[in-house]
């Protein structure tokens, strides 16, 4: 089952000392976010922002009810800390670390199935509920609430079409970055399945890239009914070279697997409306409203 | 980071797998000698990076260490898919009965590793995937378990074997698993896995490691090293260590932008208003001035490069501190090459502002900006 965040939400920020914990942690309780508590080993009994600091979850556990946690922490030490959330119980456990070796993610991936805890990422901005809470890093300012879900593997690409569907007058329900890893938790499926449920969101927006054949799994979910709402995309990398990694991990082209050629040609066939450019999303939503 | 045969080969060998006799050259005397040392006959193999070199004749065998010495003359210094000789493996000839192919790639799907296995050894197994996909056989790896003996003797059997041949095979599908997942393995494989009389050995070996878990593996920088430097560019290669996401392209617009997805598709939008890029370059998430000067700095330099497109979607990025660094970059370049910019998001107007000052242009969409910058180096 996939876990996500509401106005309730008690959070955990895991790495709140360094630079981008401490700044991302103003940032959401800027935005409503009720963050509680933040683990940086070695930190113990320091505050930022107001925010108690602990050295590990079970301490801040003794203080707190936490439910979800947001990761900052370097790479290195990311398998450790997805690891110390999924034992403490929380869900969802947002990793927004860049970097994380794939072995440690598949580690990460196979103890969260254990207990059924929804990991978003890694390498993700992280998730968003327009004009209420954010468990991540995106710019709060291009959002607005709307019934538009929007699901990413990249982040500023993201920003650029919500902003976009913002000033078209739409708004956006919930946004999920899924994260530029080639193994990530939450996958487009997941999130569609999600949203087709989820009262508050009436179209989707996809925004997939090169590399894997993660697009090409969602057109199949689409296309044998598992979505009946409507969905525009958009795909990165049409003019990306084989063999070269294009920024994100996950994003190459592997032998002929994983063109944008070839994700286009699915969604398409799903009846999925895939836009030339990013600018074209917000007007083939704004057609289908 | 793709390791070449002979560096896999080492590794391999310390995780018990079976490889053949073999020394690692640089010039047709050593040639000579080692193919003494492996009693006359030897196979030359080029060390590059690059798949098929048998069929693009990087793969040459000697009966004599005459024959050997000329061989590896022939392949050092010479050329391949763009790449120079500079090594070649010189290797025991084997007496091979059949020839396997094994593999043990991360599984994105799956969020796995999956071990792949098949009697088609020695050709493209993307191919037999393709023409004869019964012929590949699959196990996926429980991550909470691993891949355990009985999955190993499994695999062997599918293969057809029994006995004491079945036991060698799942002892090798057991150790490759091991190199995979120790040494951070993208994909590691043997084709073709040489059947010889009395067990199976590596007669071919790529192992291709997770950039993002090289800090695991300090002690083999000086491989990375030599590998990087066939693998990249040598534009690619000063962008690492000025800490740019570069990748080099082939067109003369230079194009620069925060984040991957939005990189790639600045690249796209050029391409299809009919412009070329020359790079991809990704600035980061919250790229400070003196990293976008750093950039900008690096793709105007480019003298391939006439015009350059910025794009950049302020979130941590602030669009003031992307101007002031667009400015400061322009104004060191020795030569001046029009930029356009489009930007927006935190601190906009600001940004906006500075570089109309500075008499650089900006637009509003990505579209727009991308026309212009096409317009600007004379069209499609």
């Amino acid at each position: 089952m996939v876990k996500f965040i509401n106005e309730d939400t008690q959070v955990l920020v895991q790495g709140i000392t360094g630079i981008q914990g401490r700044f991302h942690t103003k940032l959401m309780l800027e935005y409503g976010t009720k963050i509680v508590a933040g683990v940086t080993p070695g930190r113990g009994e320091q505050e930022v922002d107001g925010i108690p600091v602990y050295d590990t979850i079970a301490e801040a556990q003794e203080k707190h009810a936490l439910d979800a946690s947001i990761i900052f922490v370097p790479a290195p030490y990311a398998l450790d800390a997805s690891l110390e959330a999924i034992e403490a119980r929380l869900d969802p456990v947002a990793v927004i670390t860049e970097g994380i070796p794939v072995r440690d993610s598949i580690d990460i991936l196979a103890r969260a199935g254990l207990g059924d805890t929804t990991i978003v990422g890694p390498n993700t901005p992280g998730l968003i509920k327009p004009g209420m809470s954010k468990l991540g890093i995106m710019p709060a300012q291009v959002f607005r609430e709307g019934s538009v879900g929007i699901v990413s593997r990249s982040g500023t690409l993201f920003y650029e079409i919500a902003a976009q569907i913002t000033r078209v007058g739409l708004g956006q329900s919930t946004c999920i970055g899924i994260g530029g890893d080639p193994i990530v938790g939450l996958d487009f499926i997941d999130v569609l399945q999600w949203f087709e449920e989820n009262n508050e969101t009436e179209i989707i927006a996809l925004i997939g890239e090169i590399g894997g054949d993660a697009e090409e799994r969602a057109a199949e979910f689409i296309g044998q009914g598992g979505l009946t709402k409507p969905v525009a995309a958009y795909i990165a990398g049409r003019a990306a070279v084989p063999g070269k990694r294009m920024g994100h991990a996950g994003a190459i082209i592997q032998g002929s697997a994983g063109t944008a050629q070839s994700k286009i040609e699915a969604l398409e066939k799903a009846g999925v409306v895939v836009g030339e450019r990013p600018g074209d999303v917000a007007r083939i939503l704004m057609r289908m409203t | 980071m793709k390791l070449l045969e002979y560096q896999a080969k080492q590794i391999f060998g310390k995780f018990g797998i079976p490889t053949p006799r073999s020394y690692i050259v640089e010039s047709s005397k050593e040639a000579e000698d080692s193919a003494n040392k492996l009693g006359g006959s030897a196979a030359i193999k080029a060390q590059l990076p690059v798949g098929g070199r048998g069929k693009a004749g990087g793969i040459l065998f000697a009966n004599t260490p005459s024959e050997a010495a000329e061989a590896a003359s022939s392949l050092l210094g010479s050329k391949m898919k763009d790449l120079e000789i500079r090594k070649v493996l010189i290797e025991e000839k084997l007496d091979i009965e059949d020839e396997l192919y094994l593999g043990v790639v991360v599984d994105r799907r799956n969020k796995s590793y999956v071990v792949l296995a098949s009697s088609e050894g020695g050709v493209d197994i993307e191919e037999v995937a393709v023409k004869t996909p019964e012929k590949i056989v699959r196990h996926v790896v429980d991550p909470l378990h691993g891949l355990r003996s009985y999955h190993a003797l499994w695999i062997a059997k599918q293969l057809g074997y029994s006995g004491r041949k079945m036991s060698a095979l799942a002892d090798i599908v057991g150790k490759l698993y091991k190199v995979a997942v120790e040494m951070d393995a993208e994909l590691t494989e043997i084709n073709p896995l040489a059947e010889i009389a009395d067990g199976f050995m590596a007669a071919d070996a790529r192992l291709n490691i997770d950039n993002n878990a090289l800090f695991r593996h300090r002690d083999l920088a000086e491989t990375f090293q030599w590998s990087e430097s066939l693998e990249l560019s040598e534009r690619e290669q000063e962008a690492g260590e000025l800490g740019l996401t570069y990748v080099e392209l082939d067109g003369n617009i230079g194009v620069i932008g925060n984040g991957a997805g939005l990189t790639m598709a600045t690249i796209d939008t050029v391409t299809l208003h009919g412009g070329k890029p020359a790079n991809f370059l990704d600035l980061g998430g919250g790229a400070s001035p003196k990293r976008i000067e750093s950039g900008v700095s690096f793709v105007l330099s480019d003298p391939r490069v006439s015009a350059l497109f910025v794009n950049v979607l302020g979130g941590i990025t602030r669009c003031d501190d992307t101007a002031r660094g667009i400015i400061e970059a322009r104004r060191r370049a020795p030569l001046e090459k029009p930029i356009v910019v489009r930007m927006m998001g935190t601190n906009e107007e600001e940004g906006k502002k500075l570089l109309e000052e500075a008499g650089i242009d900006t637009l509003d969409t990505m579209e727009d900006a991308a026309e212009r910058v096409v317009a600007l180096v004379g069209g499609s």
